[in-house]
């Protein structure tokens, strides 16, 4: 019977005092935050959106072999030598390659943050940009390059001709290589050919 | 007709007269839907320290009627194996028992849609209307969550009406009448005189103080059942039933079901105003007091009482059906049992 | 008010229709995807069939195409609200399998943080468990709290849920400059929730009455299933690996294992694998603010490594205390940069396999309420 009292006393008492701190907050600082107009503060060091400046990257393609997902997919194209642009990265060295595809998939990203401690150049860096949604998946697809179509193709062309020069180089010094080997070859055969015969003798 | 209504004085046609009495609650109704929802959305989003809706309007005020509009424009889907007439009728039924009940809610003294003698008795025997509608819902929806909330209403129905009706009749007894304009009447001259201090007499009625308190409270808990809020939204139980009876119910009539819900909450409200808290009178005896100061005093005390059983909800757990039948029948009758014979005791002596 | 008994029905007495009833994959109390498959005689459970696997996403089949520090983010998505946890005993395997010892200053600021992510994971279980009694305001106040401590996170690593912070050797970044008070300020208003939840919610009697003596599970129950952390503790065996097994600098602090004790019911209902979380959390406070006390200021937080990370052959299991309970990964290396395997021992999964067994005979809103004790995170769960 006391128990009885206890509980019923307890369960009034309680309502009672929850009562009282519910009503405590009713008049307390509200947390809300009117998201457009007002912000959260987002840490500048935040991994949102991810950003690439072009014109430090050096094709090194360390991002796209550390990302987790695969949603990098860099393409690089050789400098010729001889280009007449002899072109520079932003850092003040030179550039050894040209990326005429660098483009990441933010379907994909999931925001790892690898990527931006294997580059070598800071070339690629996340932003605190959030606010990227679309309504297709296909608008997530963001190509970085600065490239256009036609230097893509007057770089595809300059470093096939250097390559086709370089392959007729190489192929003349093969050449002048294999006359000099097959020379020395047929020497040596020459001095050696009494003790293959006598081998096959026996 | 004998009757003290303003209404029937202003418009000599009958069947006009009674057509617009009939509709004054109606119109009453929509307009404290839209504020006691607005003040649902408001009073959960302050205690919570969030700010609640703050875009449609100024701080959001016109929220509701946003909200009404919304559903208004939902699909209106039946489930295909549902049992139509039923599934659909539900919805009309759960509101007509709550809309019945203000036929016999005095407003004011000059406004009582209809004065009948045995009010108190009316409203207890609508008001289980509501949950006739809800095993109609909960059985036609033909699914397995809405069965069980539509069980679980049927279940709790008893539990609460005894205590409820036990702690209502010990008024009548003070009253000695089943008429709520007899009642209001009966609690006239301020404060003092209301029900929950023994109504008029003299000081001899201090003792009866502590039993009509907590008669009070039994009802107000009973109350709280029978409108189906927290702690004892059993039949709904979104954890576990999802949305319990209504589940399957979308557009106008889920809102349907919504309006009954805040209708049947102001009419327990009233009842306990109209009871316990001395109705249509001002707390001050005869200053404050008339006819219009009726509307005024009647409405916001009613209103007190939603805002209270909002404040509960965002509060409390919610209890287990069981649990519900314990507190029904192991703790509110006893204690109304007791408050009542202690009245009745007091009544017989005075 | 009554003493609720766990209602055995006698079939062969009874005729009855029962019921079932597919709770889930989209339900508002599973926690995440998942099905479970009641059988009901009324409102009583008699079976239920956890049915899982909607969110597997094969971590350990990609883990052993990965290089080892890509599997960190993989990692972090297993068990969601602790990320930070999850990533201690892979990155503590993994060194020690390299051998290299991590700088001290590195080693607090792991602790820190992962008792950090323990209060944050509490703090879901129980707002979470409230909400499926009912109770949506103490939900909300610890969201905002936890809100605090995401704002840490995020300061620290720059990410507010899927860190990637613990690196093998090391931390992704050095904590801001501010770390310090921000962390003593949270510890702060945790405490004051948690003394406001306790009266709001805990306390209440229709939560006792819900909670207690529902869901028991008696200690060589719990074992047998091999649950961990607090369903364990819950049921009054005090077993935690930050105590029992010290890994990391846990040694290093002064502070107990709640357990529970059937002080408003029996030992190990569902309030008792509550209370155990709200009291840990009061723990890791104390752990928090002896660490902040030792942290050295100075020091690097990444060791030297060569560039590809590569242990030598062979195979360790490394075990940490997650919050909710023993996560181990097994890890077979054969000697190249890439895992040749990477078990995980999921702790909700195996927490989960319990709930069968605890929950028959009880109501189906107690069965929501023991599913909410268990706290599971189908992340974990499915992998
Ligand atoms: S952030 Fe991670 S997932 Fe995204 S591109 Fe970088 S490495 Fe890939
Ligand atoms: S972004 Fe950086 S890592 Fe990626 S290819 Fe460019 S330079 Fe290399």
């Amino acid at each position: 019977m006391l128990e009885y009292i206890k509980n019923v006393w307890l369960g009034f008492w309680t309502v009672i005092v929850g009562m009282k701190i519910t009503f405590t907050h009713l008049f307390e600082k509200k947390v809300t935050v009117q998201y457009p107009d007002d912000r959260y503060p987002i840490p500048p060091n935040a991994r949102n959106k991810l950003h690439l400046e072009p014109t430090l990257c050096n094709g090194c393609t360390s991002c796209a072999r550390i990302c987790p997902v695969n949603c990098i997919k860099v393409e690089t194209l050789r400098v010729v030598p001889d280009d007449p642009e002899q072109p520079m990265i932003a850092d003040g060295t030179k550039r050894k390659l040209w990326v005429p595809v660098y483009d990441i998939d933010f379907a994909k990203c999931c925001f790892c943050g690898l990527c931006t401690t294997v580059c070598p150049t800071f070339a690629i860096k996340h932003t605190v940009e959030f606010e990227y949604s679309t309504y297709s998946r296909d608008d997530l697809y963001v190509r970085f390059s600065d490239m256009s179509p036609e230097k893509v193709a007057e770089k595809k062309k300059m470093l096939e001709e250097f390559q086709a020069k370089e392959k007729a180089a190489k192929a003349e010094a093969a050449r002048k290589a294999a006359e000099e080997k097959s020379k020395a070859e047929a020497q040596a055969k020459a001095e050696s050919s009494p003790v293959t015969e006598s081998k096959e003798s026996n | 007709m004998e009757t003290t209504n303003f209404v029937y004085n202003l418009i000599p046609n009958e069947t006009i007269a009674i057509i617009v009495i009939s509709v004054i609650p109606l119109i009453f109704l929509i307009v404290y839907a839209l504020l006691a929802i607005l003040g649902e959305l408001k009073i959960s989003a302050w205690i919570q320290e969030r700010l609640g809706p703050m875009r449609t309007g100024p701080w959001g005020i016109l929220q509701p009627i946003a909200e009404v509009v919304k559903l208004i424009q939902k699909e209106d889907l039946t489930p295909d194996s549902a049992n139509k007439p039923l599934f659909n009728l539900a919805p009309y039924i759960i509101f007509m028992g709550a809309y019945a009940s203000f036929a016999v809610i005095p407003f004011s003294r000059y406004f009582v849609p209809s004065g009948i003698n045995i009010g108190l008795f009316y409203i207890f025997a609508v008001g289980s209307i509501a949950v006739i509608g809800i095993v109609m819902g909960g059985w036609a929806s033909n699914n397995k969550y809405s069965l069980l909330g539509a069980m679980r209403s049927v279940a709790q129905i008893i539990s609460y009406e005894i205590p409820g009706a036990m702690a209502i009749l010990s008024v009548a007894v003070l009253a000695s009448s089943l008429d709520l304009e007899k009642i209001n009447i009966a609690q006239e001259g301020g404060i003092w005189n209301w029900f929950i201090f023994g109504g008029q007499g003299s000081w001899s009625k201090i003792w009866v103080f502590p039993f009509t308190l907590v008669l009070s409270l039994i009802y107000l808990v009973a109350s709280l059942a029978e409108t189906n809020r927290t702690p004892f939204d059993i039949p709904e139980g979104e954890s576990e039933l999802v949305a319990g009876y209504h589940t399957e119910y979308s557009g106008m009539k889920f809102a349907m079901f919504f309006f009954a819900e805040y209708a049947n909450m102001f009419v327990v409200a009233a009842v306990l105003t109209i009871t316990f808290f001395g109705g249509w009178n001002s707390p001050f005896g005869n200053f404050m007091q008339g006819p219009g100061w009726d509307v005024f005093w009647f409405i916001s005390k009613a209103f007190f009482f939603v805002i209270l059983q909002i404040w509960l909800r965002w509060t409390l757990p919610r209890l287990r059906v069981d649990q519900l039948m314990y507190v029904g029948w192991k703790v509110l009758l006893p204690f109304s049992f007791i408050c009542f014979l202690f009245i009745s005791l007091f009544k017989m002596i005075n | 008010m009554g003493e609720k008994k766990r209602i055995e029905l006698d079939y062969s007495k009874i005729e009855s229709d029962r019921m079932r009833l597919n709770v889930g994959p989209q339900h508002p109390s599973t926690h995440g995807v998942l099905r479970l498959e009641v059988e009901l005689d009324g409102e009583i459970v008699t079976e239920v069939v956890p049915h899982i696997g909607y969110l597997h996403r094969c971590f350990e089949k990609h883990a052993e195409k990965m290089t080892y520090p890509q599997v960190i983010p993989y990692i972090d998505r297993m068990d969601y609200v602790t990320s930070m946890n999850n990533e201690l005993p892979y990155v503590m395997a993994i060194e020690k399998m390299l051998g290299i010892e991590v700088p001290e200053k590195v080693q607090y600021i792991r602790v820190i943080m992962c008792e950090l992510n323990r209060i944050a994971s509490h703090q879901i279980a129980v707002a979470t468990f409230g909400l499926d009694a009912g109770a949506f305001t103490p939900f909300l106040y610890f969201f905002r709290d936890r809100e605090y401590i995401l704002a840490i996170f995020e300061k620290a690593s720059g990410a507010r849920l899927l860190f990637n912070y613990f690196w093998i050797g090391g931390l992704a970044a050095d904590v801001h400059p501010t770390f310090k008070e921000d962390v003593l300020a949270i510890v702060k208003q945790v405490r004051k929730t948690n003394k406001e939840i306790e009266d709001l919610l805990i306390y209440n009697k229709i939560f006792i009455e819900r909670t207690a003596n529902v869901g028991i599970l008696p200690p060589d129950v719990a074992i047998n299933y091999a649950c961990s952390g607090p369903v364990l503790r819950g049921s009054g065996v005090k077993f935690d690996l930050r105590k029992n097994e010290p890994y990391s600098i846990y040694d290093r602090f002064d502070f107990d294992i709640p357990v529970g004790m059937g002080e408003v019911g029996t030992v190990g209902d569902c309030w008792d694998r509550n209370i155990v979380r709200m009291r840990e959390m009061e723990q890791s406070c104390r752990i928090i603010e002896q660490a902040i006390e030792q942290m050295p200021n100075e020091g690097d937080v990444q060791e030297k490594l060569p560039k590809k990370i590569k242990p030598p052959k062979g195979d360790i299991y490394m075990r940490a205390e997650n919050p909710k309970g023993d996560l181990g990964f097994y890890i077979v290396s054969n000697g190249t940069d890439k895992p040749e395997r990477v078990k995980a021992r999921g702790t909700s999964f195996v927490n989960l396999s319990v709930l069968p067994e605890i929950s028959k005979g009880y109501m189906f809103a107690d069965l929501i309420l023991i599913l909410g004790s268990i706290d599971i995170v189908l992340g974990e769960v499915d992998r």
